[in-house]
Order: structure tokens, then C-alpha cells, then sequence
């Protein structure tokens, strides 16, 4: 027992990795690499609030701020945060008051939690996660927990009625959104974001969105499931203040209540960065200039150079810049349309979007299956198969467009495949000898 | 500076992920408030998705957060809302309740720790990553072509017998389909508004 003990310790406390003597480098990088991300969610909001607070203005005919912070009241979000924290923050007598003070957070944790499978550009991404689609809609999904526990713990009635509109709802816009997200996956053959995202570029007709008309449907049925996933207008049933007071949140105030804010704004761009990476070619500009002179990375793990690294910089303005397109969609609908009423949510849902999108995604199944002429043909940046996972493997789709490279690497494959094919133990009894010889 | 580096991080950051785990599961024992409960399973189960992140098993990591807590749990939570009749529900255990828990709890631990034991170690792990190709590794399609048709780890089997059952997970994973669209349909029944036909004027 004693030995294994001793064994145990010796495993868990001194198996020293490689890693181990760079060990305060990685610490440093990986805090750096996480205050950059947060800063996506958090400037975000700022932002956006700002914005919202400008547009709505605009549409109802006013200004909106103006004076805060010298011009265009830029610093309006600011100066909003500040009194904020000046707050009280008050927890009702009657609140399950650990959760209600612990709500916000997972709220804003599921929404932070995201960013961390969503690339930015080639390669630039906190983790590169091979199943970032199913990744960033399963967290996306536990924002709503925070929601349901900050209405059930505020022991109020508009916030537990708030909660569970927002439940039912949620719950139901998943399933279509779930089936809108698997279209391009399905298109693409794989679930990782930075491989669909390398797949569109080219010419803006590379994108999955002009894929086939069923893609373009598709998208729109995305964005309306997305707006409805993230509870904003028309389908911010959960906080309609008209009749719940505030909704869920309405026993919350100062930091608490901006922080759910925070985990709303950054759950807009995070649908909104989906939708441009699944369908509006991501971090790919309209034009491939950087591709034409031949400074962007063609796949991950390249060596880094100058040029690759300001090809990824313009790229991943790229990819903001049509996410806040998306957000800026969201807040100008949210200002034009009426709230629905509860049953016309759940019917907008069940009756049509779910139909809808179980029909594009047989119609864009037939239309890849036949094979039939699209868009995406029109200006072929490199095969589309070529890039698929487990296939042929991003080594070799490099060489696409290059006709010689093509015909040596098809020799090589031929080659790799008569090996393969006709010996199919062979890799084992290659392991083997190398034992031998290590012996 | 030389807790940095006499640090495995995998190591370390597997006991963060592991002793979250046990703590939140031992709280969810100790509290008798369900939605408290389904609270500090939130954080058990996220923890044991960090786990399996951990491991480089991705999918199943997702799938862990998809399922457990974005699926049952706030199932859990709603309906507790809907059918609890006071605002803070209590679950009392009863003396049988917890012998018969107790009894379950420690042979399913018994059970773990002999196989954690017993489970060989280090030469095991090097053995299964020279065995995966790099650009195969953490990747998903494997999972896809098992369940639809083969099992592309098991492609060469020795004997006849057994090769003929390596033919992928096709028919449980129908089974189980056909078995949710029975459970869809009859939730559907059960909750279809049962309207009388208007008596006659």
C-alpha cells in the first residue's frame, strides 16, 4: 500500500513535463491571452450600449446622448458603469440570497465561456477546438440557467414568471437553431470553425451563404432563432417591462443587473460572429487581396511571419466588423418591431421556424448530394473537399490551385494509398520493429 | 519559483477540475434545497466537462454541457417552478432513503477505486497516442463512421466471429431514435389540449 502510494505522489507531483521549465513564460502568456479575450465581451458592451442608446435615438427621432465625454456622448457607457457601482445593491428579504447573488455571474460566465472556441482569424483563437460549433452552442445554451436561477432566488413573481418565459423559450428556439447550425457543418464536413472559416475564402461567392438558395435561407432563419436565443426584442418576453415590470431581473440592481447586461451584449456577438463564420465567410474580406499577393496563412500551424500575422489583423477586423453589422441588425429591430406576445413566440418557433429549417436542411442535403451548380463554383478558390477533415489533411489541400503541385501530390497519394490499402497491418508491424530496435 | 517549475499543469489543473467535482457533488448531498441541488450540480457536472476537455476528448466534453446541464438541469429548474406549490421547495430524506443510498454509494465507489487501481498506467497512455495518427487524433469523424457504418478502429479483426459484429453502432443508434420519437409522441398526447366538442345549441 505504501509502494503504492509512493507511486502515486511520483506521478501526480514530479512527472515533469517539457513544458514545466517555460513554466512562468506560459503562465504570463496564458494571462495575457485571457485579458484579451475578456476585453471582447467587456469593451463589447460598452460599446454596443453606447450604440444602442445611439440608434434607438435616431429612430425615435431624437439624438440620443451627446454631451458625455465631448462629442457623440462616446463615454455615455462610461459614465452609466460609474453610477452603477455608486449603487446600493439591494437583495430582498425574501431571495434564496447565495444564488441570487450567484446568478449574474453564470450567467456571464456561459457567455464569456464561448469566446473561447470562437477564432478570430486563422489560427487565432483561445482554443483551438475541433468541435467549436457544438462547443459554442452548448454554452451558449447554459446562459439561460443563470436567467431561471435569478428569477426562481429572487423570490418575486415578475421575476419568476420572467424566468420561465425565458425557459420555455429558450428551450424551443434551440432546436431550430440547432438544425440552422448544422447545415453549414453538414456542407462543410467538419465542426470546426476555423477549417469553415478557411473553407469560404476567395471571392465574397465562396461564402456558404450563396451556397445554394436553401444556405441563403437558412441564414435568415438563423438570425431571427439567434435574436430570439439571446432574448432581445421581439422576443424579450422574459423582461417585457410593459407587463413584468422588469422580468427577471427586476429585484436586481447596480453591478449585479449590469453584469447580466454585460452577458447579453456579449451573447449578441457571439451569435452574430456564428452567423458571419458559418455563413458570411468569417475572417475572409469580400475580395482576397491578402491571398492574391500571398502574405495569408493557408491553414494552422504555419510558421508565423509578419505578413501572415497583419493578414490575420485585417481578418479579424473582418470578422468584428460583420459581427457588429449582425449586432447593430439586432439593436435596429429591436427599435422598429413590437414585442410578440407568448403564444406568438412559441408559435414563431414550433410552427415555423423548426419546419422551415428541418426543410432547408433536406433541400440543402439534395442540392450538395446532385451536385448541383453553385455560386460557390463560380470563382474556386481551392476545392472544397480538398480541406475536409480526416480526408486529406491541410498539409496537402496547401497545394490546391497549384496544377503541378496537384499532380505530384496525386502521385504521392496514389502511392499512399497502394501502401496503405494492400497492407493494412503494416503500420503495426512497423511499430513493432522500431520496439525491437529500441531493445 | 520552483513551485513553477516542478509543476505539471495537466497534473495540476486535472486536481482543479477533479477536487471541484467531488466538492460540488458533496454540497448537492448536503443541501435538501432542489434548485441549490441542481445549482451545484451545475457546477459538478461543468467540472467534469473540464475534465473530459482536459483529456483532449472534446466532443464528449460538449456533450457533457449540452446535455446535463443545458438540457436536464434547467429541465430540472423549470419544472420545479412550474409544479412547486410553496416558494422554497425542501426535500427531507427519510432513514431508509439513506441507508439504501449509502449502501448503492459506497460499493459504486468500492467498484471505481479497484478499477482506478488496478488500471495500468503510463505505458498505456504512450502505447494509445503512437497508436493514433496526429491528424486523426481529437477529431470526430471516427465517432460519425462508427455509429453510421464501421469502426474504423477496428478494422482488421482477427476472427471471423467477432469481425462480423464490428460493424458499427447502426442499430442501437436506430433503436434509440425510434425509442425518443415514442417518447416525443406520447409527450406530445399527454399534452394536447383536451378540448370537448361544444355541446349542441
Amino acid at each position: 500500500m505504501a509502494d503504492w502510494i509512493n507511486e502515486q505522489l511520483a506521478f501526480y507531483l514530479s512527472a515533469v513535463m517539457p513544458e514545466s521549465a517555460e513554466a512562468p513564460g506560459y503562465v504570463i502568456a496564458a494571462l495575457i491571452q485571457a485579458a484579451l479575450i475578456i476585453q471582447v465581451p467587456a469593451v463589447g458592451a460598452l460599446v454596443f450600449i453606447w450604440m444602442e442608446r445611439k440608434v434607438s435615438g435616431r429612430i425615435q427621432d431624437r439624438l440620443g446622448p451627446t454631451r458625455t465625454g465631448g462629442k457623440f456622448g462616446w463615454l455615455q457607457t462610461l459614465a452609466d458603469g460609474l453610477k452603477l457601482i455608486t449603487k446600493e445593491d439591494l437583495i430582498p428579504g425574501s431571495a434564496d440570497a447565495m444564488l441570487f447573488k450567484l446568478a449574474p455571474y453564470l450567467s456571464f460566465a456561459a457567455s464569456f465561456a464561448a469566446f473561447l472556441a470562437l477564432p478570430f482569424a486563422t489560427g487565432w483563437v483561445g482554443q483551438h477546438i475541433n468541435v467549436a460549433v457544438f462547443f459554442v452552442a452548448a454554452v451558449l445554451g447554459l446562459e439561460v440557467f443563470g436567467v431561471l436561477l435569478a428569477g426562481w432566488a429572487s423570490g418575486s413573481k415578475w421575476s419568476l414568471f420572467g424566468a420561465m418565459r425565458e425557459a420555455a423559450q429558450v428551450v424551443s428556439y434551440e432546436v431550430p437553431i440547432g438544425l440552422c447550425i448544422i447545415i453549414p457543418v453538414m456542407v462543410c464536413g467538419t465542426m470546426d470553425l476555423i477549417t469553415i472559416g478557411n473553407m469560404q475564402a476567395g471571392l465574397f461567392t465562396n461564402w456558404l451563404i450563396f451556397h445554394d438558395p436553401f444556405t441563403f435561407f437558412t441564414f435568415w432563419i438563423f438570425f431571427t432563432c439567434a435574436t430570439a436565443s439571446v432574448n432581445r426584442a421581439p422576443f424579450d418576453l422574459a423582461e417585457a417591462e410593459s407587463e413584468l415590470v422588469a422580468g427577471f431581473h427586476t429585484e436586481y440592481s447596480g453591478l449585479r443587473w449590469s453584469i447580466f447586461f454585460m452577458a447579453e451584449y456579449g451573447s449578441m456577438y457571439i451569435v452574430s460572429a456564428l452567423g458571419a463564420i458559418l455563413f458570411f465567410g468569417g475572417w475572409n474580406g469580400p475580395i482576397p487581396i491578402f491571398h492574391w499577393i500571398g502574405w495569408a496563412y493557408s491553414g494552422v500551424g504555419e510558421t508565423p511571419t509578419l505578413a501572415g500575422w497583419l493578414a490575420n489583423l485585417f481578418g479579424c477586423g473582418n470578422l468584428i466588423l460583420k459581427s457588429v453589422v449582425g449586432v447593430t441588425v439586432m439593436i435596429w429591430v429591436r427599435w422598429t418591431l413590437p414585442r410578440l406576445r407568448i403564444d406568438q413566440v412559441i408559435t414563431t418557433c414550433w410552427k415555423y421556424c423548426v419546419p422551415l429549417s428541418s426543410v432547408m436542411f433536406v433541400g440543402v442535403l439534395l442540392y450538395t448530394a446532385t451536385d448541383t451548380w453553385s455560386p460557390n463554383d463560380l470563382f474556386p478558390h481551392r476545392s472544397r473537399a480538398s480541406v475536409r477533415e480526416g480526408w486529406i489533411s491541410q498539409d496537402q489541400a496547401r497545394s490546391a490551385g497549384n496544377p503541378e503541385e496537384d499532380e505530384e501530390q496525386a502521385a504521392r497519394d496514389e502511392d499512399d494509398l497502394a501502401r496503405t490499402s494492400n497492407q493494412p497491418g503494416e503500420e503495426f508491424v512497423l511499430l513493432a520493429r522500431s520496439a525491437e530496435e529500441r531493445k | 519559483m520552483l513551485l513553477f517549475t516542478a509543476l505539471n499543469w495537466h497534473t495540476l489543473f486535472f486536481l482543479i477540475f477533479a477536487l471541484f467535482a467531488c466538492f460540488f457533488a458533496f454540497c448537492v448531498l448536503v443541501t435538501s434545497n432542489i434548485v441549490r441541488m441542481a445549482f451545484y450540480l451545475t457546477l459538478a457536472l461543468g467540472a467534469t466537462a473540464g475534465l473530459f476537455m482536459l483529456a483532449g476528448a472534446h466532443f464528449v466534453g460538449a456533450m457533457q454541457l449540452m446535455i446535463y446541464v443545458g438540457g436536464t438541469l434547467v429541465l430540472l429548474v423549470f419544472g420545479v417552478m412550474l409544479t412547486a406549490q410553496d416558494s422554497f421547495v425542501r426535500m427531507s430524506t427519510r432513514g431508509g432513503d439513506w441507508v439504501l443510498a449509502v449502501a448503492v454509494g459506497v460499493s459504486l465507489l468500492a467498484l471505481l477505486v479497484v478499477a482506478a487501481i488496478y488500471l495500468p498506467q503510463g505505458e498505456f497512455h504512450a502505447d494509445a497516442q503512437a497508436k493514433i495518427p496526429a491528424d486523426v487524433a481529437n477529431q470526430t469523424t471516427s465517432l460519425g463512421l462508427a455509429l453510421l457504418s464501421t469502426r474504423p478502429d477496428k478494422l482488421v479483426a482477427t476472427n471471423e466471429t467477432l469481425a462480423a459484429g464490428m460493424s458499427g453502432y447502426l442499430l442501437p443508434f436506430e433503436i434509440v431514435s425510434v425509442h425518443l420519437l415514442v417518447v416525443l409522441i406520447g409527450a406530445a398526447y399527454l399534452a394536447r389540449a383536451r378540448r370537448h366538442a361544444p355541446p349542441p345549441s
